[in-house]
């Protein structure tokens, strides 16, 4: 069974997002990029999913900037991704034009799972493989801390408001990571060399015929209102007459 | 405009977040309400009491029993040929149905909103909240999923709606509900919760994060919490995570115990009315937020603190 893995290059998730003084967005410009950490886990299942031979190939297919290729396509593959599809744009695509992409994607690749992060941390929308779900007309496996492969069949553990939910889905199909999956191995420095042999194919938007004109205008982007740092009391007995002066002791 | 709302339950009755998903579609039009499940007419009873609200659709069927989104989605996306907008509940189910409603019906979702600005015109934050974006959408259909904490309450009482039946649109035989496990608890929901106190690494083990949270929670009678970190130790169930990746909440008094305050747990608690740290660190970035701090060994405050509440 092939494996397809959307992944995406958002700002590294160590680095605090600043917000553009002309409120046009978050500023991006030398800053440090990676893979969404979400799409890190999804390659991870991916790879274990290959080692105990579930699956025989790993596809994984990114759409972004020609640097994508080096801050996660080269990553991806060096954790064990066998080939790479790089659809390079310098627009910014929508969760929907994404899945559109993405659909036309697995219908050349036809691919028996595809494993997607749950949500991306910079636009935080959670919405890309649903999207693809919907559009491929499979099941959805959302928020997964658990994966089990049985023959047509896969089992998916969900994270669920309250606690855990496993579902029985018909493959293909999708599963999106949850935090608890597994955690990912590093991309080592003689995996990204010898990664660098495995092949990547260069695609644009306009090669899968897919419109993908925005349908949402960013009228302006703010830091949220701060909140004031309050007072240090000395002692338990002035928290407990503090927390009684709000009715709630 | 006449909306929709996704009516969170569980069979047996109404859940707090679809109340403040009223709200949200109330500043958009006519609000609608659909209630997918078996079984479900006292919810649907329940559910047309909730102030403001005009019709309420049923579509009782073992298919929608545990709203697997391949069966739910598809009677939604019948629904919006008389809908202009949907509107879910940020929830797990939220989150998991509504896009793939979005897609059928080839519309971009506005995830998360936390004001309504206009009819088309939305806030929501990105950037696990460091970041607050104005969205303006062109599309003639809306599909939102809207932040709980964002929005009042409408009241759960008052109101008149009219329950309706919607045909079934059947299990579309993709997926089946093998089973959950539901942790049950005495303790009030952590995103409907007045009070919430949430431990953190400082814990230390499994063993200490209930002999000192557990008890200061019965005593306050708190919801319990967790930080990322203290969930990722073991410490704590992943449901019992607040944060990014976890829930959001804001409960009236957030009581961190032993957590540092990254940015990932500040994202799902900031908006609480009056936040109380306890950490040992007096530098700790908890601190920057909170409205009262107490610096000290969590070992010897907590328990004291709970013996005198």
């Amino acid at each position: 069974m092939k494996v397809l893995v959307p992944v995406k290059r958002v700002l590294d998730y160590n680095v605090k997002p600043r917000v553009k003084a002309d409120g046009t967005g978050v500023d991006l410009a030398n800053v440090k990029m990676s893979m969404n950490p979400f799409d890190e886990i999804a390659i991870e299942e991916a790879v274990r999913l290959k080692e105990k031979g579930a699956a025989t190939e790993i596809v994984v297919v990114t759409i972004g900037v020609a640097k994508a290729e080096t801050d996660v396509l080269l990553t991806a593959r060096a954790m064990g991704a066998d080939r790479g599809i790089l659809i390079q744009t310098d627009d910014e695509i929508e969760p929907l034009a994404v899945a559109k992409l993405l659909a036309k994607v697995a219908e050349e690749e036809q691919p028996g799972l595809i494993i997607l992060g749950k949500q991306a941390i910079d636009d935080d929308s959670n919405q890309t493989g649903q999207m693809l779900a919907a559009l491929l007309g499979w099941a959805q496996g959302t928020f997964a801390s658990k994966v089990e492969i049985a023959g047509d069949r896969v089992h998916v553990t969900r994270e669920i408001d309250g606690g855990l939910e496993t579902v029985d889905l018909k493959l293909p199909a999708i599963v999106t990571t949850d935090l608890r999956l597994n955690e990912p191995r590093y991309a080592t420095l003689p995996n990204i060399m010898k990664a660098k042999t495995k092949p990547v194919a260069k695609k644009t938007v306009a090669d899968y015929g897919v419109d993908v004109t925005p349908r949402l205008k960013t009228l302006k982007v703010v830091e949220p209102a701060k909140r004031q740092a309050g007072i240090k009391v000395g002692s338990v007995d002035e928290l407990v007459e503090k927390l009684k002066g709000m009715g709630v002791a | 405009m006449k909306t929709l709302v996704w009516v969170e339950h569980d069979n047996q009755s109404v859940k707090d977040a679809t109340l403040s998903t009223v709200t949200a579609a109330a500043k958009l039009g006519e609000v609608h309400l659909l209630v997918a499940g078996k079984g479900v007419s006292a919810v649907a009873e329940a559910a047309a009491q909730i102030a403001g609200v005009g019709k309420v659709h049923v579509a009782d069927d073992a298919a929608y029993e545990h709203f697997l989104a391949e069966n739910v989605a598809p009677l939604v996306v019948q629904l919006m040929d008389s809908h202009d907008a949907v509107l879910f509940p940020a929830t797990t189910t939220g989150k998991n149905v509504a896009p793939r409603v979005a897609a059928a019906l080839d519309v971009m979702q506005l995830s998360d909103i936390l004001s309504v600005e206009g009819p088309d015109t939305f806030t929501r934050p990105i950037y696990a909240g460091n970041a607050i974006a104005t969205v303006q959408t062109s599309d003639k259909k809306l599909v939102i999923t809207v932040r709980g904490t964002a929005f009042d309450k409408a009241a759960a009482t008052g109101g008149s709606g009219t329950v309706e039946a919607v045909a079934a649109a059947g299990d579309k035989g993709l997926s089946a509900f093998v089973g959950a496990e539901i942790a049950a608890s005495e303790r009030p929901e952590l995103t409907s919760a007045k009070v919430i106190v949430s431990g953190g690494r400082a814990l230390g083990s499994q063993e200490q994060f209930h002999a000192l949270i557990d008890p200061l929670a019965d005593k306050l009678g708190a919801a319990v919490g967790a930080s990322r970190a203290a969930v990722d130790a073991g410490y704590a169930p992943n449901d019992y995570q607040v944060g990014q990746t976890g829930k959001i909440v804001a409960p009236m008094v957030y009581v961190a115990v032993g957590i540092s305050g990254a940015i990932q747990h500040l994202a799902g608690m900031k908006d609480s009315k009056t936040i109380v740290a306890i950490n040992k660190d007096e530098d700790a970035p908890i601190f920057q937020v909170a409205d009262i701090g107490l610096v000290g060994d969590l070992f010897t405050l907590v328990p004291e603190l709970t013996e005198k509440l």
